[in-house]
């Protein structure tokens, strides 16, 4: 500012008449709006402040507040007019005094501010109140001792009490951000009586009054499902309110309080119901609106599909939409996508695929190739529109189309390799590494049907030191892979790319990885064939899915800027304030299973990047792991993908010793498992029974009366140092015709352990907790508590390897914890099995011999009674016995809980202690676990 | 919370800028400047982080509004707060201008001292604020003590949209159904998705502190009345009339609760003009218009186009303000129309034939056909084809709405619900109302 304004305005500002002086102020603050430095003018402007008119002191405050800071010592001239404006007898001069105050940071003025503050918290006008409320906060951020020996947080606690409904909102707002930078104090000592105070002034306060009670809210955990329910009553009738910052709010509280509520009872259902209308709604809001509010069902979808499954059309994209909400709608869209809606979904993103923003082009068509993926009936649907767009010749629409297409050939491999031969048409089109990549990889895993696969090859390694690691990395595999399959027209052009990749290059991932090959093909080439060219692990389904944690914290923040930007708070919020990690209250071992693989492949021992989950666009470690490395680190044989029963007994066996070795072994199995796994036909979803480990039944002497069966004794399963001090040991039990598992909790740590939950990943008989977990009492150091826990069969099926091995991760307040073990299948044994004579006949007739399978069973010295005896109870039946010369055959029915039926015959010969075992199920492999099981049974 | 707000011009001027946090300092307000207003490409987002400090804007006209922070704020509130700001500013000076918001600088940073203390949204009704910050700023002295004190409980209290003591000679009372019905449609007339999103917009000009009690004929009321009833034949009557509301939410005056409860709209209504409720409905909606759309290419250079409009209404009423807009290729050279009714006319600036006609009878139908010339390009890229917009007016809502009843109570004063006049007026307009070609 030149000096000669200054000096007018300082003129002005010392005039007699008082509207050119309330000019001049004028002036001074919108030099000060533009950022002119006018602090020269501070005395002449504070000794405007003597003033009866409310609006020039109004100014001369703004100035003060921008200020003071500067001028410290200056400012403290100003005291005195505030401490007299706290005493005027008009409220509203009384409150601007107190808020201006506390605007003011200047340290010197806290202590003055004190005492008039105090006045003002107990005011009798409730406008002063709700206005201290606020001060009392910012008094704390300049001076959070001060506030504290002076008692105005108790005072502040009353007023949650106060008369007002709008004191009561300030004060609650207040207090939430003063206790966030308190964690650990129980500053807002939520309580019922509280809770009750609060749900109360919510009925009558403004809206934005209500917005702060609703997030104070969603901080407190309920003492039990019933005072939960009873909160989410009187808090739905807030999603009918027109502001839609109100009505997320009040989504977040449903939400989190939702997790506690059992999943059978009414209200649950009614709830869910309730959701969705209020959620859709709020996509006619505002388009700025509309972002936040996708961003935030983004997260619901993830966490509850089933509240939005049937609302598919609200999320079209229309034409007009700003970009930013195009894009998030697709996003869901494809979340969304099912059985059910994929020919609308597919016919709407054919059409945005011609639209004109690249970027909404790009994820339209990523999106077209989720589908293909997640809904196996639309994939060959899929395929012919990405290849319609390829033929649009359209540049990014062709490069994104080949890097999806990879990933269809990954999920249905041998299905839709008749593209190939597009697809290289378009080879010298792609410029894009992700792109280029793709194609490289189709071309090396497919090297033995595409003719020119060399020379195609060969091309992309002229330029080799041009490309991009990610492409490098993938060229180098690919041309390992044609070597592999074509070794011998291939030597020159394999030594040529490992020796750019290890001599050449500078890239250490590059050079290792070349390393790798070459001594690879140098010492063992049958290996490296085993190692290169193994199994893919499979792709998941869904993808971009957040990790499950951040999940449950990121939806205790609906509403707020993490749950836009899907990202804790500590990612963006500076210091300590308010980023301490949210949780979701703890429904233990709900039924929830659909989550658990997701916490399986989150945690993945074997490599660090996870496997299983298609890597976001630009994750190059994760892009490398999941395409080629996967299977080596973890060393072992893919499965091969018809099964035998030899190969499976091998693997059984690899595997035990890995879990054995690993004691970590989840990850390992679940790429096995999800290894694709070619299933006999006719065999369903739900295709075989593992052998039984140790499932040893007692018959107790009792004949012909069903005993009840031994429990093996607990094993342990989870070793302390493995679980930062928790030891969790446990057996499987079958106790009136319900499955147990038995566990035990021992804390071998120094601290409390509490919030204990237990989730299944999904395995091959739907085993899940039918209830929650049941450790009631936190879990002091060196106590042990014993828990049975009942399963289900209904939850999610996954062909497991081996058949009985099941996931488990425990969860507690500490961490998250996995691992494996196997239950005997004899656990599956129903009740009702035992099959009527004619049908037996008639089905043993009906399954094909070469489902038959015999097996020895050796010193075995029981007659066929007691035979029979100890095996009906371990739930084998015997259907009829034949007696020929002196041999006892028994014809012999089990049914699984799947349904399943398998039928034997077990041939006794008097005074030999070897049996002959005939199994014959419409499920081959599972035979040789029912053998393992008679073995077991008989002989103990 | 809000740790600053700024206003915007064009050209990236700072307005109007007040600093509630310590924590966001002078070069706030420059990097937004930089990033988003100065940023070449098209808005990606709404919320824009840079360097850990957390931008939320909105854009009215030309004018920027942002709201700054550096903590993890409730975003939905931040741009409620943002559109509330917005309106009150409008209710106190019309437009938002760059001209009218230097004009009134010094009322817009009174108003920001009031709605936001701390960064935390306050009481932000216009009819509130009106009584204690104006633009004379000359009140204080001539406020009585019991003034001074009804204007702080109305600031604070239940009733915040109301003040006590209101006075008319006549008692009345304007509501306007308005709705705005969404189509999107595929070429061969099947219905992608449509639904009507529809305000009841209440003038209320009533003495004293009216209880007031709103009636429709939604389909859960009529339900549960004709269950209550005797007859079944009451029940099938009035359940064809009824309609299904997929959700609805109302002014801060109505209570919740009650409607939660009892499913019934009641509230003292703030005095003047105010939104009521706002809902939403898909289940059999009266599309107004249909489009038929034909587009052929001839050759490479040539383009016809055949557009038929049916409208689908009681032959008695008239659409009014009929706009249908035609989409046409970046690389038209010429267009010739004809119409058989209204007139139609090629704007080459918005690339698109625009067909008017003021009137229109229902059930009646009209034409259009058009023959597009276009450049030999050498574009690649396919010409998207935007789909055919129209906008319309009718009288009467789309949804099937109905106003049951208004009453209105005042136990303290006397005038009954008799005594008020009331009107009640239906309109019928296009959202988004798109066929796709």
């Amino acid at each position: 500012v030149k000096k000669r304004e200054i000096f007018e305005l300082k003129a002005e500002l010392n005039s007699d008449k008082k509207e050119k002086k309330k000019e001049a102020v004028k002036k001074v603050i919108a030099s000060m709006t533009v950022g002119k430095d006018v602090s020269a003018l501070f005395p002449d402007v504070v000794n405007c402040m003597q003033t009866d008119n409310l609006e020039l002191k109004k100014l001369v405050y703004l100035y003060l507040m921008n200020y003071a800071k500067s001028q410290p010592d200056m400012a403290i001239m100003a005291v005195n007019t505030f401490v007299k404006d706290c005493e005027d007898p008009n409220p509203l001069i009384r409150a601007l005094a107190v808020r201006t105050m506390g605007c003011i940071r200047v340290d010197k003025i806290t202590e003055y501010l004190c005492e008039p503050l105090r006045k003002c918290l107990k005011d009798e006008d409730p406008y002063v109140r709700k206005t201290a409320a606020v001060c009392v906060a910012k008094l704390h951020d300049i001076n959070a001792q001060l506030v504290e020996d002076q008692g105005f947080l108790d005072t502040l606690k009353d007023l949650i009490s106060d008369s007002n409904p709008m004191v009561v909102a300030n004060a609650v707002a207040a207090l939430s951000e003063i206790a966030e930078s308190h964690p650990n104090s129980n500053l807002l000592d939520l309580n019922p009586q509280t809770i009750n105070k609060l749900l109360t002034a919510l009925n009558e306060c403004t809206e934005w009054g209500q917005i702060f009670i609703l997030d104070c809210l969603a901080n407190y955990t309920p003492r039990d499902d019933r005072e939960s329910q009873s909160i989410c009553e009187r808090v739905t009738p807030r999603l009918s309110h027109a502001n839609s910052a109100v009505v997320l709010s009040a989504v977040k509280v449903l939400m989190k309080f939702m997790e506690m509520l059992p999943k059978d009872l009414d209200y649950y259902g009614t709830l869910l119901k309730k959701l969705a209308p209020p959620l859709v709604t709020l996509l006619s809001a505002e388009p700025e609106l509309q972002y936040v509010a996708l961003r935030n069902i983004n997260l619901i979808v993830q966490k509850r599909p089933e509240i939005l499954k049937h609302e598919m059309k609200v999320f079209f994209v229309k034409y007009n939409d700003p970009i930013y909400v195009k894009l998030e709608k697709l996003d869901i869209m494809i979340r969304l996508a099912s059985q059910a809606n994929i020919a609308q979904v597919l016919a709407e993103l054919k059409e945005y695929a011609t639209e004109v923003d690249v970027d909404f082009v790009r994820k339209a068509v990523r999106a077209i190739g989720r589908c293909a993926i997640k809904v196996e009936q639309s994939a060959e649907r899929c395929v012919s529109t990405l290849l319609d767009l390829i033929q649009t010749k359209v540049n990014y629409v062709v490069q994104e189309a080949i890097v999806v297409i990879k990933d269809i050939f990954r999920k249905y491999p041998n299905k839709y390799e008749s593209v190939i031969a597009t697809l290289c048409e378009n080879l010298d089109s792609l410029d894009e590494p992700e792109a280029r990549a793709a194609m490289i990889w189709i071309v090396g895993e497919y090297a033995e049907r595409i003719d020119n696969a060399d020379e195609l090859l060969e091309s992309f390694l002229e330029g080799f030191h041009d490309e991009s690691t990610q492409v490098q990395l993938q060229l180098l595999t690919a041309i390992v892979k044609l070597f592999l399959k074509k070794p011998t027209e291939t030597q020159e052009l394999v030594q040529q790319v490992l020796s750019l990749a290890t001599q050449d290059s500078d890239n250490p991932d590059l050079r290792d990885r070349g390393y790798i090959y070459w001594r690879l093909l140098s010492t063992d080439p049958v290996a490296a064939k085993e190692v290169v060219l193994a199994e893919k692990p499979l792709i998941s389904e869904e993808t971009d899915l957040i990790e499950p944690t951040l999940l449950d914290e990121l939806i205790c923040h609906i509403g707020t800027l993490a749950s836009v930007y899907h990202k804790p708070p500590s990612a963006f919020v500076e210091g300590g304030r308010g980023v301490q990690h949210k949780r979701l209250p703890a429904r233990a071992g709900s039924g929830e299973s659909a989550e658990s693989p997701d916490v399986g492949q989150a945690v993945s021992a074997v490599s660090d990047a996870p496997p299983a989950v298609i890597p976001s666009q630009g994750d190059l470690l994760g892009d490398l792991l999941n395409l080629d490395l996967a299977p080596p680190t973890s060393n072992v044989p893919p499965v091969p993908s018809s099964m035998q029963m030899g190969a499976m007994d091998l693997l059984g066996g690899g595997l035990d010793s890995l879990v054995g070795l690993q004691c970590s072994s989840l990850m390992v199995s679940s790429v096995l498992g999800g290894a694709p796994v070619g299933m006999p036909a006719g065999l369903g979803a739900a295709p075989a029974v593992g052998g039984g480990l140790g499932d040893l039944f007692d018959l107790g002497g009792g004949v012909g009366v069903t005993a009840g069966s031994y429990i093996p004794p607990k094993t342990v399963w989870l070793p302390a140092m493995k679980a930062k001090g928790l030891e969790i040991s446990g057996t499987f039990a079958r106790r009136s015709g319900v499955i147990h598992m038995d566990l035990s909790f021992t804390n071998k740590a120094m601290s409390v352990m509490t919030d204990f939950a237990i989730q299944f990943n999904k395995n091959s008989f739907g085993l899940a907790p039918a209830g929650p977990l049941q450790v009631l009492t936190p879990l002091s150091p060196n106590q042990t508590v014993d828990v049975s826990l009942p399963l289900s069969t209904t939850g999610p099926v996954m062909k497991m390897e081996p058949l009985n091995n099941l996931q488990v991760a425990v969860k507690n307040n500490i961490d998250v914890f996995y691992f494996s073990c196997q239950y005997p299948i004899s656990l599956l044994f129903v009740e009702d099995g035992k099959m009527d004579r004619q049908v037996f006949l008639a089905t043993w007739k009906d399954i094909p011999s070469e489902n038959e399978a015999q097996f020895q069973i050796k010193d075995c010295h029981l007659n066929s009674d007691a035979a029979s005896n100890k095996l009906q109870g371990s739930n084998i039946f015997t259907v009829a016995k034949r007696t020929v010369d002196t041999q006892d055959m028994l014809y012999q029915s089990v049914k699984l809980t799947n349904g399943i039926w398998m039928l034997a015959e077990l041939r006794i010969q008097t005074g030999n202690p070897n049996s002959t075992l005939s199994v014959k199920c419409r499920a081959p492999e599972v035979s040789q676990y029912v053998y393992q099981c008679y073995e077991l049974i008989l002989r103990n | 919370m809000i740790g600053g707000l700024f206003i915007y011009n064009h050209k990236g001027e700072v307005l109007i800028s007040r600093v509630y946090r310590d924590d966001i300092g002078r070069n706030a307000v420059d990097a937004f400047r930089v990033n988003v207003i100065h940023a070449r490409q098209q808005v990606r987002s709404p919320v824009t982080n840079i360097a850990r400090t957390s931008f939320f804007h909105v854009k009215r006209s030309n004018i920027w509004l942002a709201a700054v922070t550096k903590q993890n704020v409730n975003a939905a509130m931040v741009f409620e707060f943002l559109y509330k700001m917005c309106d009150v500013m409008t209710a106190y000076f019309g437009k938002i201008s760059e001209e009218n918001i230097k004009n009134n600088f010094v009322l817009i940073y009174e108003l920001l001292d009031e709605i936001l203390d701390f960064g935390y949204p306050q009481n932000s009704e216009t009819g509130a604020l009106k009584t204690f910050i104006t633009q004379q700023g000359i009140k204080s002295q001539l406020q009585t003590k019991e003034e001074q004190s009804q204007i702080t409980s109305q600031v604070t209290g239940q009733i915040g949209w109301r003040r006590e003591g209101i006075k008319y000679r006549r008692n009345e009372l304007f509501l306007d159904v308005l709705e705005s019905v969404n189509l999107l449609m595929s070429p061969q007339g099947q219905v992608l998705s449509a639904h009507v999103s529809g305000r009841v917009v209440m003038k209320s000009y009533l003495s004293g502190m009216p209880e007031c009690k709103f009636g429709m004929n939604d389909k859960i009321v009529i339900d549960k009345q004709g269950k209550g009833g005797t007859t079944d034949e009451a029940g099938k009557s009035s359940g064809k009339q009824s309609i299904a509301i997929d959700d609805c939410t109302f002014h801060q005056c109505v209570r919740l609760s009650k409607f939660d409860s009892e499913r019934s709209i009641s509230f003292i209504p703030p005095d003047g003009e105010y939104e009521l409720m706002r809902y939403r409905t898909t289940k059999d909606i009266i599309l107004p218009f249909r489009v038929i759309p034909l587009v052929r290419e001839v050759g490479r250079t040539k383009l016809e186009v055949k557009v038929v409009i049916k409208s689908n209404f009681k032959p008695s009423l008239l659409a009014q303000k009929i706009e249908v807009r035609i989409p046409t290729p970046l690389n038209t050279s010429g267009v010739q129309v004809i119409c058989m009714k209204g007139k139609a006319k090629y704007k080459a600036s918005e690339n698109a034939i625009v067909w008017k006609i003021k009137r229109m009878a229902g059930m009646k139908e009209s034409q259009i056909s058009a023959e597009i010339e276009l450049l030999p390009t050498n574009d690649k890229k396919k010409w998207a084809r935007p789909p055919i917009s129209m906008n319309f007016e009718v009288p009467f809502a789309p949804s099937g709405l109905k106003v049951r009843y208004l009453k209105v109570f005042e136990p303290k004063l006397n005038y009954s619900d008799h005594d008020v006049i009331k009107w009640v007026r239906y309109i019928g307009r296009s959202g988004i109302y798109e066929t796709r070609c």
